[in-house]
């Protein structure tokens, strides 16, 4: 007896590079391949509130996403695409008020209304400073951006999702499947909390509000686990809209999720296994109905080499598809419903996170966690312990700490091609192309919205009407995330690395190498006559803060002095900090691909500044042929994600200041 | 291999990891005093080293220093329990400063892991700062052994940058030992302490904590909070006052001053009553070196412990008359580091006799 299949989630991949015409392309063309909606990756400028031609732009223009500096842009990125039909989704944060505004008056300029406008603004600034590292003002300004992007669409948009609260991110920096769930509801009631205080919303229409948030959330390779994760969280949220929200609608009260699986635990090694990796992660939010994703998107089998080349997103899609219309799961009612075993994990979790929810409200909420930076040194922690499981073989990754030999990988045989890269002349063509802009633009108009926006910045109205005024003026990205920071200021997130404890066995084989480090970072400071200083840096507007954190305080833990000063600082800050700190040893981590930008930048500043003596190592997501080409310029060693073993790293950088200061 | 800069020999000295300065310590010495950056970063790097074969070097360039100029900064001890925003408000006092022409030296405090010996130099990162800024520095140094205390190095770096920078701003850990070091390097003592925390105010009324020269209420942008905030310190100062904690005669009255470093609020008044301070210091008879004498006193004798243990304090006639003769030595001109060794070899000769 067959019942009728259920509809299946939405099936994106999150797509944008280059410039918005040639995104445009793309969109056009994953559309026409029967995928069901857009998923919008901008470039880490347009996320960080600069625009191509700021100096901080330096090496990002275009580089992981498609940079929209003004409503011209965002003409270019929806080109041929009916507003009115299509289901957006954008990953957008601190910006997100700005590139909605700018979205919405688009539809106004093509006569659509913004009341029919389907889609999701990301907008969750709080694991911005957690993880994601793309915030451009401090907690609390930013969360009033939040609100007033809420309040504004569930009054004018009403089909929007103004906000998708995040725990895919916690989990990217290290959460475990309790702390994802504690810290993503703490960061939910801190949203509700503050949009019920603006005072905007009638406690009549507050349900709706609830209603419409929704939540981005991960699913690792533990994959049963996770779906009892799942399935917690479908009772917290129910528990807290009832029971701090009042919202008696049961449908107002369910938890809506759309998924993007794992990535961190996608390997350098044996890459072609991450393929199977993704498809069981995405069994945890696809096989319990009654906890399964709205959407999902799955990562590519190359994540850990560099951007996804079409094919490879495609082969990711395809396995969404063969899930859906091949197997027989849509046509079943929920499969663990009255599971003993599920059940009880599902409550061991529950249990758990909210014993860390309540910690953490009674301890002020999430914003004051952020900025006491008590969150962040959490996950930093729980990073360090599953790194250490997995160096010490506790905790099996296959192709990497396991059966690592095998027969060569045929996909990989060219491994230069075996992702995207982005032409480094995309950066020029949006500066001319800004310069168009600007110089065609009404400048008396662009200076008037744009005072109007800090005159709203500073009493504590909704900003949304003067952004989408200033979006049909002309502004830039850069300006109005320019004219907020004048009213606001700007923000450092807490690092989480200096009040993080490291738990470092205390027998066994590793811990013999740890002491033996110990002894040699010692005697080294007794023939340098300090300790060995290193400096780790983060140039650029790349947020991926993982390995600096993990270098830093595995540094500290065999004995290094260690100066780490959190993400986005440019290159002559850097040499700065190393001239003032007397540092050994400079280590630059960069994921984002603009290694090529800023590491020589960062060599011939230290050059100018006397300290070619000093060594430089790099780390991050490094194609062999930059490695070769950074090594030639000067840089003493290249590590990337397959050197797992700090011990191994840490090793080294003894052996390296040990030669060159030491010899 | 070593690196080019090494092999030439040009920016060797004080380089990451040698001690000799190549050129002479002299020439290091007077390029400090220009307030040379790479000069400045050199000579702490020579102050940090604690081999026996850089110890000379140090005092000559101390010597030096001290000798050539005039007033050595002014130096101010930053000090608070963790978390009040010490960090945050040295950038924020030293942008101020700055638009005030005044160049600003800082030296962040962080402690040392028990287990592995390392640390990680956090302050740093709260301090946002204008990389091409000539008169802006800042050297994080870890407490290293001492526990609680401050670095060994902290109060040499903090003379290397009094010579550089007109203000010298010295951020402590906060805990433990670090209050009371830091009375002795510092011509004036902040105590930072943040709204709703009653911490502080307890210590002051108890007389636990001595008295420091300015208080500082920081995160005013908390308005009401701080508001409360000042004027229980003020009730704590009077309460100090009348149990006869405060020289209730003394011409210096303690200012209260509510600031923010997020928003920028009270730093203007913050610089004010730091050079009032500063001010009548130097009025006093004496002026500041009066007051950094005594300072200079636990330093020497502090110094000398650490090298050679509570076996040589008492060898030399027990705490007391070391003290003593510590003070009339360095009121004589002698300095710190070299008594040290005077003293040491004392011990050293009165071992071999004994
Ligand atoms: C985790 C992760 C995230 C997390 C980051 C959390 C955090 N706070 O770090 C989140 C989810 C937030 C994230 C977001 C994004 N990510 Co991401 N992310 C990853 C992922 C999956 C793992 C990186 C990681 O943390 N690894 C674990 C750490 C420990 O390893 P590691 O950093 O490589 O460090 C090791 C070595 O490289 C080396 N090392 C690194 N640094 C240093 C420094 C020194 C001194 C030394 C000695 C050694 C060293 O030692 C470490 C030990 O093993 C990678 C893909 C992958 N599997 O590698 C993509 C990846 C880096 N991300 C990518 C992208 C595009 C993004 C986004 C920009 C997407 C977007 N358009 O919005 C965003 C924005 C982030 C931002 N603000 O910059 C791309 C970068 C593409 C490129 N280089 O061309 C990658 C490669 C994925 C992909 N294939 O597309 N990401
Ligand atoms: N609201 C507000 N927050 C502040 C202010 N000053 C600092 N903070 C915040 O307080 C936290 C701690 O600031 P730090 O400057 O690191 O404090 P600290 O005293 O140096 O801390 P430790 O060195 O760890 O003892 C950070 O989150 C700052 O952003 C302020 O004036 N107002
Ligand atoms: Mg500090």
């Amino acid at each position: 007896m067959r019942r009728e299949r259920d509809r299946p989630w939405i099936m994106r991949t999150y797509a944008g590079h280059s410039t918005a015409q040639a995104s445009n392309a793309l969109y056009r063309s994953n559309l026409s391949r029967g995928q069901t909606g857009l998923s919008v990756a901008f470039d880490l400028p347009t996320q960080t509130g600069y625009d191509g031609d700021d100096p901080l732009a330096r090496g990002e223009v275009g580089k992981v996403g498609v940079p929209v500096a003004h409503l011209g842009d965002m003409r270019a990125l929806f080109e041929g695409i009916p507003l009115d039909k299509m289901n957006t989704s954008m990953t957008i944060n601190a910006t997100a008020a700005w590139l909605l505004s700018l979205y919405v008056a688009l539809a106004e300029e093509r006569g659509v209304d913004p009341r029919v406008l389907r889609g999701t603004t990301q907008n969750d600034i709080i694991k911005e400073y957690l993880s994601r590292g793309t915030y451009a003002f401090p907690p609390a300004a930013s969360m009033r951006l939040t609100t007033d992007l809420i309040t504004y669409t569930v009054a004018q948009v009403p089909k929007w999702n103004p906000i998708n609260v995040c725990s895919y991110h916690l989990q990217e920096a290290g959460a475990t499947p309790a702390q994802e769930l504690a810290y993503a509801l703490v960061t939910a009631i801190g949203v509700l909390d503050a949009v019920k205080a603006t005072g905007r919303v009638k406690d009549e229409d507050f349900a709706t509000v609830v209603g419409r948030i929704s939540f981005f959330v991960n699913a690792g390779i533990r994959f049963v686990e996770e779906m009892c994760k799942l399935r917690a969280f479908v009772e917290l949220w129910d528990r807290i809209t009832r029971e701090r929200y009042g919202v008696t609608d049961p449908k107002l009260r369910r938890f809506r999720y759309g998924v993007q699986v794992n990535s961190l635990g996608l390997t350098e090694q044996q890459p072609e296994n991450n393929i199977i990796r993704i498809v069981l992660e995405m069994l945890a939010v696809t096989l319990s109905k009654d906890a399964r994703a709205r959407a999902v998107q799955l990562p590519a089998w190359n994540e850990a080499l560099g951007l996804p080349r079409p094919w490879d997103q495609q082969w990711s899609l395809r396995a969404q598809q063969i899930l859906a219309f091949e197997s027989d799961l849509l046509e079943h009612e929920d499969l663990f419903n009255g599971s003993p075993v599920v059940e009880a994990r599902t409550r061991e979790l529950i249990e758990e996170a909210w014993a860390e929810v309540e910690d953490v409200l009674e301890h002020g909420g999430a914003i004051e966690a952020v900025e006491s930076g008590y969150i962040k040194q959490k996950l930093v922690e729980s990073n360090a312990a599953r790194i250490a499981r997995i160096e010490a073989g506790e905790q099996i990754v296959v192709g990497v700490n396991k059966y690592e030999k095998g027969a060569p990988c045929p996909l990989t045989e060219n491994l230069d091609d075996a992702i995207l890269t982005v032409d480094p002349a995309v950066a020029e063509a949006q500066k001319k192309a800004l310069d168009a802009w600007r110089s065609a633009r009404d400048e008396g108009a662009v200076r008037e919205a744009l005072d109007r926006l800090r005159e709203v910045a500073r009493t504590s109205d909704s900003l949304m009407d003067a952004s989408i005024a200033a979006a049909h003026a002309g502004v830039t990205t850069g300006e109005w995330a320019g004219a907020l920071r004048d009213v606001f200021g700007e923000y450092r997130a807490p690092t989480g690395v200096a009040g993080a404890t490291l738990h470092s066995p205390s027998s066994g084989a590793a811990a013999e190498t740890v002491a033996e480090l110990r002894e040699r970072v010692a005697a080294l400071a007794e023939r340098m006559g300090r300790r060995p200083k290193l400096l780790v840096g983060k140039p650029g507007l790349d947020g991926h803060s993982n390995g600096a954190e993990q270098i830093a305080i595995k540094a500290r833990d065999v004995g290094f002095d260690v100066v780490y000063e959190g993400i986005r600082v440019t290159p002559e800050h850097i040499v700065a900090s190393a001239l003032e700190e007397g540092a050994h040893l400079v280590g630059l981590s960069i994921l984002s691909g603009s290694h090529l930008e800023l590491v020589p930048s960062v060599v011939e500043q230290m050059r100018a500044a006397g300290l070619g003596d000093v060594p430089i190592i790099v780390g991050g997501i490094i194609p062999d042929a930059d490695a070769a080409k950074l090594r030639s310029l000067g840089v003493a060693r290249v590590y990337t994600p397959k050197d797992f073993a700090l011990n191994a790293i840490m090793s080294d950088l003894v052996s390296l200041v040990s030669d060159t200061h030491a010899a | 291999m070593p690196p080019e800069g090494a092999r030439d020999g040009a920016p060797s000295g004080g380089a990451p990891g040698s001690a000799a300065p190549a050129g002479g310590v002299d020439a290091l010495a007077d390029a400090v005093l220009q307030g040379d950056k790479r000069a400045v970063a050199r000579a702490l790097n020579l102050v940090e080293d604690r081999r026996p074969s850089a110890r000379d070097d140090v005092a000559a360039l101390l010597e030096r220093l001290a000798a050539s100029d005039t007033d050595g900064g002014h130096r101010v001890g930053m000090t608070g329990p963790p978390g009040v925003g010490k960090s945050s408000l040295c950038a924020a006092l030293g942008r101020t400063l700055r638009e005030a022409g005044r160049s600003v030296g800082v030296v962040a405090i962080d402690p040392s892991s028990v287990r592995s010996g390392g640390s990680l130099l956090g302050d740093r990162a709260r301090m946002s700062f204008d990389p091409g800024d000539e008169g802006f520095f800042v050297r994080s140094l870890a407490t290293g052994g001492q526990a609680g205390g401050l670095s060994y190095a902290a109060n040499s770096a903090a003379r290397v940058l009094g010579a550089a920078f007109d203000v010298v701003l010295i951020e402590t850990t906060g805990v433990g030992q670090s209050e009371t070091d830091v009375m002795h390097l510092a011509d004036t003592v902040a105590l930072v302490i943040q709204p709703g925390s009653g911490d502080a105010l307890q210590f002051l009324k108890a007389g636990i904590m001595e008295i420091p020269d300015v208080l500082i209420v920081n995160k005013a942008d908390q308005v009401a909070l701080a508001r409360r905030a000042v004027s229980d310190l003020r009730g704590a100062l009077r309460a100090a006052k009348s149990a006869g904690l405060v020289d209730a005669g003394a011409a210096w009255e303690v200012p209260i001053v509510p600031t923010s470093a997020e928003t920028g609020r009270g730093l203007d008044s913050l610089a004010h009553q730091l050079a009032l301070h500063h001010a009548y210091l130097l009025a006093a008879p004496g002026g500041v070196r009066a007051r950094r004498l005594r300072g200079d006193v636990e330093w020497t004798l502090s110094l000398f412990a650490h090298t050679y243990g509570a076996h040589g304090v008492s060898t030399l006639g027990g705490r007391a008359n070391l003290r003593l003769e510590v003070r009339q030595s360095l009121e004589a001109g002698e300095t710190a580091l070299r008594l040290v060794d005077t003293l040491g070899q004392r011990y050293l000769d009165a071992l071999r006799t004994a």
